[in-house]
């Protein structure tokens, strides 16, 4: 019954991302966005899994992450207007206009702004977990998770047993250069090296439910295997032979599943529809 | 008795620890010297936070503990090691405020000397915080100054990146300004150039070149005040800013501000454009006080 409701509640929160994601592609597609956007559709049930985890242990951590974070916000509980009007570049979005897709920040959910150095959460993250003492999620990518300050935050967040939670979305590419290219090692063994908990796994959230036990008592990796369906920037397809999670959990969850999923893309359509033009 | 620069840091260090305004972060602070004698014995229990050697991700565990409403001081040992310690405070904690309406407030204790260590360790390197819009750049010399700087900082939310100069530590006097009614030249130092200015002016003034002495303690924002540029318009020759780092930065910058409020040409000298050696004649120092002379003389002498 546990992992049902989890299962559902999960799946709500990613058929949100997705068709918050799907109208952002739209949007692009007709210059009615008109920056740098980074799609975090693909890897929507992480942010989901991870957040109906914290939920269900009643733990409102610090949020940490960096660009293709849409999916980050919402799965967290950001207020879905304040994303549209931030895509839009009004004053009135979540980041006052001034972050863009890139930089999406919120008080209420304690979601911190990202500065566009790739992996700057890290650190910064590790710092303010290490001040607060309070359960901190910090999400990067796995091209992030290469910088050499990320590594160095690593090591200080197991030095310091820091209840934190590292999450790499490790969609395998660097805008298109494959990982395999740019290294010969594992971040779930990076982190393993630096003794704290380090797991590899895929971004089935029945896998990630698993780990739940050990979040926040002590530092832990998990380097999640994800794919990114859309370009690395703007509204374009790489490939139309990409595995998507998010039609396996449809499937899981059965036939309701369908049934939400239109209901929200109808509402998800009027919403941009009416705030758009708004403005 | 007045208390050194030296001792004056170290109360402020305590009284910030002990009122748990926030933590002191930065590296190898419990070695041997406690930095230059400025940190009092203390250890993490207390707030004083030895972080890792990896400098750039320590800049931004601090950066973190500012997002978190505390005001981390965090100790920086050579102002050359700020290439690694300042990309995520420049990058981050200085635009906070301005993108996302979160303070981030941090008081940077860049730490110069000189002599023989080369080009890293050597010198101040404010000039690298400088073009970066949410920081405030001072370089306090004297006890009160620092007090004063320290007690802004409180009242404040921005970043302060303090330019220390360790030949000041034992210092005890402050350091006023001095206006000469229509002076030949009027010079403008910073840091550690402060206290060979003065020197130099001792010697022009025996040679009747008439010199107003001017310490630049705000450098950003400039604090300067009308009566300044009003003495600097007054002057003969325009005038002349020392700095203990590279002029292709602070200096030309100010010199430039002060030539648009004055109309007056204003020179630099500061550190030679070249990089420091470690061997006695290789080093790269900043102005002393026969170079300050020599300089204003061929000035006055070109004109």
């Amino acid at each position: 019954m546990i992992i049902k409701n989890y299962l559902w509640n999960v799946f709500k929160k990613t058929s949100l991302n997705r068709n918050f994601e799907l109208s952002v592609f739209e949007y692009v597609k007709q210059k009615k966005i008109n920056l740098p956007t980074y799609l975090s559709a693909g890897q929507e049930t992480i942010s989901a899994s991870i957040s109906e985890i914290c939920k269900q242990k009643k733990i409102k951590p610090l949020i940490f992450g960096q660009h293709r974070c849409h999916s980050i916000y919402l799965s967290f509980g950001g207020h879905l207007d304040r994303l549209i009007l931030e895509l839009l570049g009004s004053k009135y979005g979540c980041t006052y206009g001034m972050g863009g897709s890139a930089s999406i920040h919120c008080k209420e959910i304690n979601m911190f702004g990202h500065d566009g150095h790739m992996g700057t959460q890290v650190p910064i993250g590790t710092g303010a977990c290490f001040q607060s003492k309070k359960p901190t999620v910090v999400f990067m990518g796995d091209a992030s998770a290469e910088e050499d300050y990320v590594l160095g935050a690593l090591g200080w967040a197991s030095t310091k047993k820091l209840p934190i939670l590292f999450i790499v979305e490790d969609n395998n590419l660097s805008i298109l250069t494959e990982k395999k290219i740019r290294r010969n090692w594992n971040m779930h063994e990076v982190a393993r090296s630096f003794k704290m908990k380090g797991f590899n796994i895929s971004d089935d959230p029945e896998e990630i439910f698993k780990y739940k036990k050990f979040f926040f008592k002590e530092p832990m990796l998990l380097n999640i295997n994800t794919n990114r369906l859309f370009w690395h920037s703007g509204a374009g397809i790489d490939s139309d032979k990409i595995f998507d999670r998010y039609k396996i959990l449809m499937k899981k969850v059965g036939k309701k599943s369908i049934l939400y999923d239109k209901k929200i893309n109808q509402s998800m359509n009027k919403k941009w529809k009416k705030i758009s033009e708004q403005l | 008795m007045e208390k050194d620069l030296r001792t004056t840091i170290k109360e402020i260090i305590r009284g910030h620890l002990k009122k748990k305004i926030g933590k002191v972060f930065g590296q190898c602070l419990t070695a041997v010297g406690w930095v230059g004698g400025t940190l009092p014995e203390l250890y993490e229990k207390d707030g004083m936070v030895e972080v890792s050697m990896a400098d750039v991700a320590d800049g931004g565990f601090v950066v973190g503990a500012a997002l978190m409403k505390s005001k981390p001081i965090y100790v920086i040992r050579y102002q050359g090691f700020n290439w690694y310690n300042c990309p995520m405070i420049v990058n981050y904690a200085c635009k906070s405020k301005e993108i996302w309406k979160t303070p981030c407030p941090i008081f940077v204790r860049g730490i110069a000397m000189e002599g023989g260590i080369g080009p890293v360790a050597g010198s101040s390197h404010h000039s690298l915080y400088y073009r970066m819009p949410g920081i405030k750049i001072v370089s306090p010399m004297t006890p009160k100054e620092y007090k004063s700087i320290y007690n802004s900082f409180l009242k404040d939310d921005s970043v302060y990146y303090v330019s220390e100069h360790r030949g000041s530590y034992p210092n005890k006097n402050e350091l006023p300004n001095i206006l000469i009614n229509k002076p030949d030249l009027v010079i403008f130092a910073i840091s550690i150039t402060r206290f060979e200015a003065s020197k130099a002016f001792e010697i022009l003034k025996k040679q009747k070149i008439r010199i107003s002495l001017i310490n630049l303690l705000w450098i950003k924002p400039l604090k300067i005040s009308n009566g300044i540029i009003k003495n600097l318009k007054s002057s003969k020759f325009g005038g002349l800013v020392l700095d203990d780092d590279y002029v292709d930065g602070i200096s030309k910058s100010i010199a430039n501000d002060l030539n648009l409020k004055s109309n007056k040409m204003v020179y630099t000298l500061g550190l030679k454009n070249k990089t420091a050696g470690t061997g006695k004649n290789l080093d790269n120092l900043p102005p002393n006080s026969k170079e300050i002379v020599r300089f204003v003389k061929k000035i006055i002498k070109d004109k």
